[in-house]
């Protein structure tokens, strides 16, 4: 087997004297969904962020197919092909779906010596784009505030993969989400791992990573506590591991296993 | 829209209800500015109609006064859509004229020289507002807030300490046969107005030393310039990729920042561009009084700032359109010149420039809960 498209081994983040991540270790292949559980402040945020450039780690090491990297920004981590796609700020909602969809990379055509953003080009390929991941638009010129959230986080993947994101990170993109809207984005994931993406899917919700999660890692006070592959570990276990054991199995029984 | 989301039928297609063709119209941001272009119209050729100020003069007068606003509008418009304000945009107006005729009167250097320092002097400053902003990430309503008192004073200054006195005159004199100058003060199609007087369509002067002369002497270049500014920053802002960077940084600069739009960058450049068209503004200006005040400008920057308002821009940035900040400052020359063409008392028209303000707000403040589909 090839090596992984991106591997972090013994992550270390110190924040002054807080320790956000005490040795983390996690690789993500092509085509695969690598969930990452973990409860709030169990360092998560952290670790995606040192994936994608945001923070330099203390110590450990990031390879990128295998070869040794040092990402000084964001911007180094999306050339390497590692995009990520934040909750909330994903998309901006006053504007069209087309210019969110090309921000920062609008394609242009030269006109004598002018040059023109090119709509006409950027208008079909967003409306091809998004029928590949079943969102039919009314217009390409209509803005983002009128898709749901779901359709938004969709709108950002597609244009992460489009240009050409070979890791895909995605930041609790069902945390806010209704049922319906939920299972479209995992569809999306199911979708895009299938192209050879590798796709890591923070989430805290279990059931939502047993959905789609090839490998599941469980993040707990800035420590993983091991990855196990999909079917050799159930949804309870994942949950157990994730509040740390004893606790919530307690809590669990007395809500009659509804958590 | 709210109501589309809550309705959460099970299929995709089903969700996206047909917008009816008033809704689609209603979030274009010119659309107030529209409407409100034809009311004063409507209004004014009503109660003024006959008062000779919609022949050619009377044109030329509400046309210049509207030229005037939307030479500053333009840029007021940018930079708002940007998510910046810039307050010093009054002062600035001062401070360009004072240079300009301190430079050439006083100290009697080339008009043109003192044209382009006028120039550099007030882009740089332009530059500093903006850099200020991005590094204190202060709002840019304070930081332009100190620019206004600190351009005037020194505006005032300058011109006391230099010449004893505030206004500058005899820049028309100093400034004959330059080769820029006229590109502020001159006017245009000359030729074709004698030809439409001849033709009976414009009036002459029928005494006076300017007898037989056509009432209308040209364009003034001061619309040559508003209509080259209007063109430019729409076609800037909506056909070009620095124009959907201009609405990234003013939409979500965070988000914009992530995919690598340079937003420092477009912002600071914005308010260059601010500068610059407050500059031509005065330029205009002076050549065309001859003298330059340093209490000229004063509250421009309001106005530009709600001609870009009434033109559907939100204030909060990445919304709005260079076209409807046109259509403001058309309504407000209209209006500025149709209240004395009408001979109502002129006082009322800051009244109307309250109430205008007040009806524009809120109606963009409903476009944009239509559009995002906020509460």
């Amino acid at each position: 087997m090839s090596a992984p498209l991106i591997e972090l081994v013994d992550i270390e983040k110190h924040f002054g004297p807080v320790i956000a991540l005490n040795g983390v270790s996690v690789s993500v292949n092509a085509g695969e969904c690598h969930c990452l559980l973990g409860d709030n402040g169990a360092g998560k945020s952290t670790f995606i962020k040192t994936m994608s450039g945001v923070h330099k780690p203390t110590r450990g090491k990031i390879l990128v197919e295998g070869r040794e990297v040092d990402f000084d920004s964001p911007r180094d981590a999306m050339q390497a092909g590692i995009a990520t796609v934040y909750q909330d700020l994903a998309m901006i909602p006053l504007m069209s779906v087309t210019r969110n969809f090309w921000m920062g990379r609008e394609p242009q055509k030269r006109v004598g010596p002018f040059k023109f953003f090119d709509f006409a080009k950027a208008n079909e390929v967003t409306l091809t784009e998004m029928a590949k991941m079943g969102i039919r638009l009314r217009s390409p010129d209509q803005a983002v505030g009128t898709l749901s959230g779901g359709e938004r986080q969709t709108v950002a993947i597609s244009r992460a993969v489009f240009f050409g994101a070979k890791v895909l990170i995605l930041d609790e993109p069902t945390s806010a989400l209704g049922v319906r809207q939920t299972s479209n984005v995992l569809a999306t994931i199911d979708k895009v791992r299938k192209n050879g993406i590798g796709v890591v899917f923070i989430t805290h919700n279990v059931r939502h990573a047993m959905a789609v999660g090839d490998r599941f890692t469980v993040l707990n006070r800035g420590k993983t506590l091991g990855t196990a592959k999909r079917g050799d570990i159930k949804a309870e276990e994942l949950q157990d591991l994730m509040a740390g054991g004893q606790d919530l199995a307690q809590l669990e029984g007395s809500l009659g296993g509804t958590v | 829209m709210a109501e589309t989301q809550t309705a959460a039928t099970p299929e995709q297609d089903e969700r996206i209800r047909e917008m009816s063709a008033f809704r689609k119209a209603l979030i274009r941001p010119e659309l107030g500015a529209i409407c409100g272009a034809i009311l004063v119209f409507v209004f004014f050729i009503a109660i003024a109609g006959d008062s000779g100020m919609f022949a050619p003069e009377g044109i030329i007068n509400w046309g210049t006064v509207s030229a005037q606003f939307a030479i500053i509008a333009v840029g007021a418009c940018l930079l708002m859509i940007a998510g910046e304000f810039d307050l010093s945009v009054g002062s600035m107006i001062g401070f360009s004229g004072i240079i300009i005729a301190l430079l050439t009167v006083h100290w009697g250097l080339p008009a043109w020289f003192s044209i382009l320092t006028a120039f550099a002097l007030t882009l740089t400053i332009g530059a500093l507002n903006g850099y200020l902003v991005i590094r204190t990430g202060l709002p840019s309503f304070i930081v332009t807030l100190a620019s206004l008192y600190i351009l005037r004073g020194l505006t005032i200054f300058i011109s006391i300490t230099t010449t004893r006195k505030t206004i500058i005159g005899g820049v028309r004199e100093a400034a004959e046969g330059d080769p820029i100058a006229w590109l502020f003060g001159g006017k245009v199609f000359s030729g074709l107005f004698v030809w439409l007087a001849d033709m009976g369509v414009v009036g002459k002067f029928v005494a006076g030393p300017r007898a037989g002369q056509p009432v209308v002497e040209g364009i003034p270049m001061l619309m040559v310039w508003a209509l080259a500014l209007i063109v430019f920053g729409h076609f800037l802002l909506t056909r070009t990729r620095f124009g959907n960077w201009i609405f990234a940084s003013g939409g979500d600069a965070q988000a914009a920042r992530y995919v690598g739009v340079p937003v420092n960058r477009v912002k600071i450049l914005m308010f260059m561009f601010s500068a610059f068209c407050a500059t031509i503004f005065a330029t205009c200006q002076v050549m065309e009084f001859g003298s330059a005040a340093a209490d000229r400008g004063l509250l421009k920057e309001f106005e530009a700032i709600i001609s870009v308002v009434i033109g559907g821009a939100l204030l909060t940035g990445g919304y709005g359109s260079v076209v409807g900040a046109a259509l403001g400052a058309l309504i407000f020359g209209v209006v500025q010149q149709g209240l004395f063409f009408a001979g109502v008392e002129s006082s009322l028209f800051r009244v109307f420039l309250g109430v205008i303000l007040l009806l524009a707000v809120i109606l963009n403040t409903f476009i944009r809960r239509m559009i995002t589909g906020e509460r």
